[in-house]
């Protein structure tokens, strides 16, 4: 068994120890800050350094290849950012800070040990493992506020419901197959999709990751825990869980074949379903993270127009537009933990002039929030031309259709948070001072929205490569 | 590839022309002071002004084919190329737009009091995105750069503008960006059908009639938002009236042309037999436009509403001489884009001469100036006397080459323009009227000072050159104007045939 396939995981494992032991003292609230600094980054390049392993651990269940691997980049990356932008956890008590670290660290394991897994029982076991440590990390704010109870019992039982489902699903799917592991599935299920326990059975499975990826109508959750849980926390959520859910979401589909109809059409259903009640219920919102909540749930009615092509370039657009995503949200996120001062929530009043009060921050809100409406020339507009080229190739008009109306119904509720920023006045609002750190990563991020733009050759390529042994 | 003649310069002059004005924008974060970013962003338009005449000077006016080509691989996997080209239809588009940004940079000098530096960003951007889309020949690229233009003017109004400009810049926003959605999807389709995303390769493919007339129809509805053909164009009033004067003018002269450029580089091309099959119904809507716009002009009192309805109206004639198919119709079509850019480009730019003096548009606010600044009321009369197509100014030629090729094609829509040219010279002629003479002016007000009679001269040329002289512009687009009337014969006989 070759344990530098599993390098990545360890790594994550170490990180969350440390804090684990940091968390048994008194430790100063910098140490721990500068730790999980220094740790994360160090993760990243770990990840980077081994994103061309490839081989099978564990009984050949779990498997590294360059999709996961790529996957891992993403996930290790994620984290970083989330902790640069959260850095001085204004909203959580210093007394937890070691706690809320060793759990980050831990979700984000999970989430790791997730795109790896090739069976179904690991799937289960890494996706609990990663959701073990959001329930806990989401009442973790601070007492001032009253939201975050509400939002841990929520996700908790949510979480637990989808879980539950699937786990059902997995069981009817070993019922007709025999077997749990992926690629036995892709060999024999094909055959066995038309009849209607293995659909049932398939589609209860996938319910656990549209409910990570927040897709009508396993959306509920959404805009409560986003608003009720931490800035940062909901930063982590916003972003981390969908890059895990996407992954195993392309593993997962696969096995239905290229020729179930019936699961293409649930899948369209779905997808048009989440775009649509996204971006309308958007429209009415004032707070800034219940926004942002119903705008990730639009975001992943497009993110499936290209789950549901089934070849591989539909895929690699899929995995395109959750990266964007992730910058994208990361920097509207980046501009929701500035601005609030003590770890309030936000609202769009909030955001009144604050051109004047921080213009890179405005800036930063601004490439945000433009990106995520799809505008060129930045990440989201080439992801939703990627999204709807590989939608339309497969024939699905309707739905590009209702993508495109969509995403000009999103502009306004986007429009609104630059409006604020830059077309009103600060109304008394203070001004907002950022350190360098945090002004590093805005810059950081508008100029990575940018480039993946601009040059997304290099990127698709390599998702091409990745999913390519996905399908096969 | 056969389409493109690559450059005879010996540097890539359209990425330049493309890619300066950003970089001189990106400079501007780097300057602290308001006066020398405007001395900077002026040099800087007046650099690519200078760089743009060589394109001129090196037309080959003899081929169709597009010049000063560049063509890289972009996305490799999606057959997108980077692919920039210009031909008769889009040299002078390119050159307007070069013109126009130095006079608008010269016209907010003092126009503009706060954030100066980002004002500057924003129209060194728009002069990227708008040269961008003149001369791109790839659809991802044009596209790129169509919706890039809405960023910078979205923060034109919605920063600088007057006192509605919230729902002023939304609804341009929104409305612009709706109709751009469905031209994102019907590329898409045609790269999907034909599988290349290359402007002039698609226009080689002969495509089913039924796929065209969607193409078309999607094609139709972003362009006609965007020229803006009644009754698509509530968007325009607002837009131009809550813009500031730069924004007015490069919004009237530059964006409004992207709409029936789109017409003349994508529609007749690319789905002739639609075009043919549908333009019945867009002359009816082009004569409703001229005529309408007109009558709506004639009962403003606030000038720049006036002026923006008699963009609706001139625009009118642009798209109805596009659709007549012939040669004149055609000519006369691209020339009136030029002369309206340039016409009601400088109308406006009078207009914030004005504003800037009395803080009204109004036009009771500002009657019977015309013995307190007479050197202003000389230039409003001439470019009114242009606007409403007096023989001797651009229009004349413009309009005279639309209707000879309106009258040629079908009398009744020939007999239909009349009155809407007799309303041009209404309107035209009663804010003039009142301008001038309406009323006891306010003696308090300055005539031109040097700057604002500096950037008024060259539209003033220009008028007088293309009235006189009309012969070098529209030798220009001849090699490229009969290539698409032989591309829409060729269309018409096959269906015919069929």
């Amino acid at each position: 068994m070759d344990l530098r396939l599993f390098i990545p995981e360890l790594y994550l494992l170490f990180l969350a120890l440390v804090f684990f032991a940091q968390s048994l003292w008194k430790s100063p609230a910098k140490l721990n800050q500068s730790l999980a600094l220094g740790l994360s980054a160090f993760g990243v390049i770990l990840c980077l350094l081994t994103l061309n392993q490839s081989g099978e651990l564990f009984y050949q269940a779990y498997r590294v290849d360059l999709f996961s691997q790529g996957f891992k980049v993403l996930i290790s990356l994620g984290l970083f950012l989330i902790i640069v932008l959260g850095r001085d956890l204004k909203s959580i008590d210093e007394r937890l800070h070691p706690e809320y670290f060793m759990f980050l660290g831990l979700s984000s394991l999970g989430l790791t040990l997730m795109v790896s897994s090739v069976e179904l029982l690991t799937i289960f076991i890494a996706m609990e493992l990663s959701s073990f440590s959001l329930y806990v990390l989401i009442p973790l704010r601070k007492q001032t506020f009253s939201t975050q109870i509400e939002a841990a019992i929520k996700y908790i039982i949510f979480g637990a419901a989808s879980t539950g489902i699937m786990i059902f699903g997995m069981s009817y799917v070993f019922g007709v197959a025999q077997t749990t592991y992926l690629a036995e599935l892709i060999r024999k299920f094909p055959l066995l999709i038309s009849e209607p326990v293995a659909l049932t059975g398939l589609i209860m499975v996938l319910t656990g990751f549209f409910f990570k990826l927040a897709v009508v109508p396993f959306h509920f959750w959404t805009p409560d825990i986003y608003q009720g849980a931490a800035n940062e926390t909901t930063s982590f959520i916003a972003t981390m869980p969908k890059l895990a859910g996407l992954a195993l979401l392309l593993r997962l589909v696969s096995i239905g074949g290229p020729q179930a109809m019936a699961m293409i059409q649930v899948l369209v259903l779905l997808a048009a379903v989440s775009m649509t009640f996204g971006n309308l219920v958007a429209l009415v919102q004032k707070d800034l993270k219940r926004l942002l909540a119903y705008s990730s749930i639009a975001h992943a009615g497009y993110v499936l127009l290209g789950v549901l092509s089934l070849n591989t370039i539909g895929f690699a657009a899929a995995i395109y537009h959750i990266t964007a995503y992730l910058l994208m949200n990361l920097a509207c996120f980046l501009v929701i933990c500035s601005v609030s001062r003590q770890g309030e929530d936000v609202t769009v009043g909030d955001l009144s002039g604050l051109y004047r009060r921080s213009p890179l921050l405005a800036f930063t809100l601004a490439v945000g929030a433009f990106a995520l409406a799809g505008i060129p020339p930045t990440a989201g507009f080439t992801g939703k031309l990627f999204l709807f080229t590989a939608a339309l190739d497969q024939g699905h008009l309707a739905l590009v259709i209702i993508a495109a109306v969509n995403t000009a119904i999103s502009i306004f509720y986007y429009l609104n948070l630059v409006r604020s920023a830059y077309g009103q006045d600060p109304n008394g609002l203070p001004a907002v001072s950022l350190n360098v750190p945090l002004r590093l990563l805005s810059l950081a991020l508008i100029a990575a929205i940018f480039f993946l733009g601009v040059l997304p050759a290099w990127f698709i390529d390599l998702a091409r490569k990745a999913c390519s042994t996905l399908i096969s | 590839m056969d389409f493109l003649i690559p450059n005879q310069l010996n540097y890539p002059i359209l990425s330049t022309l493309i890619f300066l004005p950003l970089a001189g924008a990106l400079v501007l974060f780097l300057i602290r002071d308001e006066q020398v970013a405007k001395i900077w962003s002026l040099f800087i338009s007046l650099v690519i002004l200078g760089l743009s005449l060589p394109l001129y000077i090196y037309f080959d006016s003899s081929t169709y084919k597009y010049q000063f080509a560049e063509h890289v691989p972009w996305i490799p996997s999606f057959n997108v190329f980077y692919t920039l080209g210009v031909d008769g239809i889009s040299l002078l588009l390119i050159l307007l737009t070069t013109l126009l940004v130095p006079i608008c940079i010269l016209a907010s000098w003092t126009y503009i009091a706060k954030r100066v530096k980002e004002f500057l960003f924003c129209l060194l951007l728009m002069e990227t995105a708008c040269v961008g889309v003149f001369s791109a020949l790839d659809f991802v690229l044009f596209y790129v750069m169509w919706e890039a233009m809405l960023v910078p003017m979205y923060l034109l109004i919605a920063v600088w503008g007057g006192p509605e400009k919230v729902y002023a810049s939304i609804k341009f926003f929104i409305y612009t960006m709706a109709g751009s959605v469905f031209l994102l999807v019907a590329l898409i389709a045609l790269y999907l059908s034909a599988g290349t995303f290359s402007i002039p390769q698609l226009m080689t493919h002969a495509y089913s009639f039924n796929f065209q007339v969607w193409i078309f129809l999607a094609f139709a509805v972003a362009f006609a938002i965007k020229v803006p053909m009644a009754p698509f164009h509530t968007w325009l009033p607002a837009a131009h009236v809550e813009a500031p004067t730069a924004g007015s003018v490069l919004l009237a002269s530059v964006l409004l042309k992207m709409g029936t450029y789109g017409f003349v580089r994508f529609c007749l091309p690319i789905t002739p037999q639609a075009s043919i099959y549908f333009a019945p119904y867009l002359l009816w809507l082009s004569i409703i436009s001229i005529i309408y716009g007109g009558y709506v002009a004639l009962g403003q009192s606030d000038m720049k509403r006036l002026i923006a309805y008699s963009s609706v109206a001139h625009m009118g004639f642009v798209t109805l001489g596009i659709f007549i198919f012939n040669r004149q119709g055609l000519e006369g079509a691209i020339l009136q884009m030029i002369n309206h850019g340039i016409t009601t480009g400088a109308l406006f730019l009078c207009v914030g001469i004005i504003y800037e003096r009395s803080h009204s548009r109004l036009i009771m606010d500002n009657a019977g100036i015309g013995k307190i600044m007479p050197l202003y009321v000389g230039f409003l009369g001439f470019f009114s006397l242009s606007s409403m197509a007096f023989p001797g100014t651009n229009s004349f030629v413009g309009e005279l080459l639309v209707l000879i090729g309106t009258f040629t094609g079908h009398k009744l829509l020939g007999a239909l323009t009349i009155p809407g040219v007799v309303l041009a010279a209404a309107y035209m002629l009663r804010l003039l009227q009142k301008i001038a003479w309406g009323g006891k002016g306010n003696t308090a007000f300055l005539d031109l000072n040097l700057r604002e009679i500096i950037y008024l001269i060259p539209l003033a040329l220009l008028v007088l050159w293309v009235g006189f002289s009309p012969g070098p512009f529209l030798d220009i687009m001849h090699a490229s104007v009969n290539h698409l009337i032989e591309q829409l014969q060729a269309a018409d006989a096959m269906a015919l045939a069929r």
